[in-house]
């Protein structure tokens, strides 16, 4: 019985071997020789091939259910999210593993550059390698305009911002990328065809280029200190020496693949049951103006390089950084295709990764805080601390009124909480005195808005009265010296244990 | 199966060999017809990727409401539906402005939209600012520039009025090269 079995499945192997070279054509791909010393190192491009993958199977199952029109897609999404038996777990997982593909292909290609393996013979590699994370970087922006809420919209609407800059030709350049003049349809319908059909497709004829490129060079050994790259003799020592120590690339180097595959597609996996699928948010209604958007995690790095730019050079850079960064990134090798792979021997190099990461990093992290936007509601949701009020006269007490009614906390915090835009206010009394105060007030600067005209002077009056109150405890009011009259005034007095009044 | 192809003598090259001229003419003719095939096949395709950067889309007087919606002192929200919106936009197809009304049918109507990137600026009738809530850009209540990281002040729209109702002039998503 058994061996009936055998022999049918192998004469349907051999009738389909002959028929189609399957397994001749298969077989050398899958056992090609690669380093000995290729190991952990090496697992992550095999990853982010997995992740890539794991998004054309959901994805593919997403578009049956999702409406690509703008009148639809928010609805379609919440339906699948609540309706369709495993939609929110399969949305979930779209968006955990593209998080988790970006994530691979950044430390495949920070593998590969501190290792310097995009030199001599594979540069090729090295620019598809380029391209392919420009295209996943590309599916991750098209693929937060497919949730259509207002993160969508409005980082659309960033995104012309941004192309409007361009001299002569930014407006029509502006109607292509919208579809028209304004965001709509037409440019979800536009960002569709680019997500599911352009992208994709690119992106599966660029893996095939970057794996057909690893069959022709072979996968390039961890790197030794004083074993150079010499382009007249790289091939002929490289091919002798895997042909001597070389192992097959199944099982030897894809076991460690599948187990970290493996490994982290559960953690994927869990990472999507409990945290959910992504948005959508707010429904994409340009008129509802509450609106604060922000970017997916990839694109944060931009959005806080948009805030803290000067704004004179801000089109200049908005407009020529980018083909400069995608010219360097794709030129790299052919600077240095040549000599010592080791990082111990390339400080250069890991300076500049490192620099480079540690300003991505940090960019980001400063994208999550994003100290620079008002808390649009921190002046109608944040109670003034009670002990700042505490032993205060009525005209402080109107001043922290003032205060709070002016929204001078979506800026500035009290007692930890409120904007970070502006300095704390926790004891600014001991940092200014009344007059400077009141010059601040009225006049704004140092990237405040001038109030002078928006309150009256008993309300300015009022609030500089409250603001000299907060101090720290013992601390005297400031004072410009020589300028002392101030506290001669009797409902201006300081009241020198103001805060401690209320611990 | 209709034939056993595998008995079937190969074919051999060397019976019939065309003449080396035609062939090379037949072959830069196909080139020649090919090109002129795709030449001819992609004026539509070109065509219809970036028609909206060859359709010139024209601005219009649109209707925000009643005069009296927008009382003298108080700056409010007015809401339109925008000119080139098609069946498929949705609620995207509305847009906002922020409609200052500062002397008797005086009014400033500026765009919702920021003039550093474009996101939603919000009026605090209090303090008489526009906040933005991407990268903190300020506004006074005249639209002009207050702090951050905006170039200019807030775009504003041409208006008019026309029977007591409150004509703005708008056909496109506002932005930094042409206001609106």
């Amino acid at each position: 019985m058994f061996r009936s079995i055998k022999n049918m499945v192998g004469g349907l192997l051999g009738w389909t071997e002959s028929r189609s070279g399957v397994i001749s054509f298969v077989q050398p791909i899958l056992t090609h020789r690669v380093p000995r010393d290729a190991k952990w190192w090496y697992v992550f491009g095999s990853a982010s091939l997995m992740f890539f993958s794991i998004q054309v199977v959901t994805g593919i199952l997403l578009a049956t259910m999702y409406a690509p029109s703008a009148a639809e897609a928010y609805s379609s999404l919440q339906y699948i999210d609540q309706e369709v038996p495993f939609g929110w777990m399969l949305r979930a997982l779209h968006a955990w593993s593209s998080n988790a593909m970006i994530l691979m292909v950044v430390i495949h290609m920070s593998q590969v550059f501190l290792h310097a393996s995009f030199k001599f013979p594979r540069e090729l590699m090295w620019m598809v390698g380029v391209l392919l994370l420009f295209c996943t970087l590309a599916l991750a922006f098209t693929g937060q305009i497919m949730r259509w809420d207002q993160d969508a919209y409005w980082g659309l609407g960033i995104g012309a911002a941004i192309v409007d800059r361009v001299p002569v030709l930014g407006n029509q350049m502006r109607n292509v990328m919208l579809g028209g003049p304004y965001i709509g349809g037409a440019t979800l319908s536009r960002f569709f065809a680019l997500h599911v059909f352009v992208l994709p497709g690119l992106t599966i004829a660029l893996i095939g280029a970057h794996m057909a490129l690893i069959l022709k060079n072979g996968i390039s050994e961890m790197p030794k200190p004083g074993m150079v790259v010499d382009p007249k003799t790289y091939v002929e020592e490289y091919e002798e020496r895997i042909k001597k120590t070389g192992v097959a690339f199944m099982p030897d180097a894809a076991q460690r693949d599948m187990v970290f595959c493996g490994l982290m597609l559960i953690i994927v996996g869990f990472l999507a049951w409990y945290l959910g699928p992504v948005g959508p948010n707010g429904i994409p209604n340009p008129t509802i103006i509450d609106a604060n958007p922000r970017p997916d995690y990839a694109f944060l790095w931009i959005f806080t390089a948009m805030a803290l730019m000067p704004p004179q050079i801000e089109t200049a850079v908005l407009l020529i950084a980018p083909p400069i960064v995608v010219l360097f990134l794709l030129g790299l090798p052919l600077i240095s295709n040549r000599g010592e792979r080791a990082p111990s021997r390339r400080p250069g190099a890991v300076l500049a990764y490192v620099l480079i990461a540690t300003a991505l990093g940090t960019l980001t992290w400063l994208g999550v805080v994003s100290a620079w936007s008002p808390v649009m509601d921190a002046w109608t949701s944040l109670p003034t601390p009670v002990k700042y009020l505490v032993g205060r006269t009525p005209l402080e007490m109107q001043g922290a009124l003032v205060l709070q009614h002016s929204q001078c906390r979506n800026c500035h915090s009290l007692g930890g909480e409120g904007g970070l835009r502006g300095p704390n206010l926790d004891n600014v009394g001991s940092r200014k005195s009344w007059d400077q105060l009141v010059r601040q007030v009225q006049q704004g600067g140092g990237n405040m808005p001038a109030y002078g005209k928006n309150l009256s002077s008993a309300e300015t009056t009022a609030v500089v009265a409250f603001m000299t109150t907060l101090r720290n405890a013992g601390a005297p009011e400031s004072s410009i010296p020589g300028a002392m009259e101030r506290q001669s005034s009797p409902d201006q007095a300081p009241k020198a244990v103001a805060s401690e009044a209320g611990k | 199966m209709s034939c056993d192809c595998s008995n079937t003598p190969s074919n051999q090259p060397a019976q019939t060999p065309p003449p080396s001229a035609r062939r090379g003419f037949m072959l830069k003719f196909g080139i020649g017809l090919m090109g002129i095939g795709g030449a001819i096949a992609s004026i539509p395709i070109i065509g219809y990727a970036i028609t909206p950067a060859l359709k010139k889309y024209k601005n219009s007087w649109i209707d925000l409401g009643g005069t009296e919606d927008f009382p003298e002192g108080e700056t409010r929200l007015g809401k339109f539906t925008n000119p080139n919106a098609s069946p498929t936009d949705g609620e995207s197809a509305e847009q906002a402005v922020w409609v200052r009304s500062y002397k008797p049918a005086q009014f400033q109507v500026f765009a919702v939209n920021c003039a550093h990137l474009g996101c939603p600026v919000k009026w605090f009738q209090q303090s008489k600012l526009f906040m933005c809530p991407c990268h903190g850009g300020v506004y006074y209540e005249d639209g002009s520039h207050a702090s951050g990281p905006p170039p200019r002040g807030l775009f504003e729209y041409k208006w008019k009025i026309v029977d007591g109702r409150l004509l703005i002039d708008a056909g496109r998503l506002p932005g930094l090269e042409q206001s609106v």
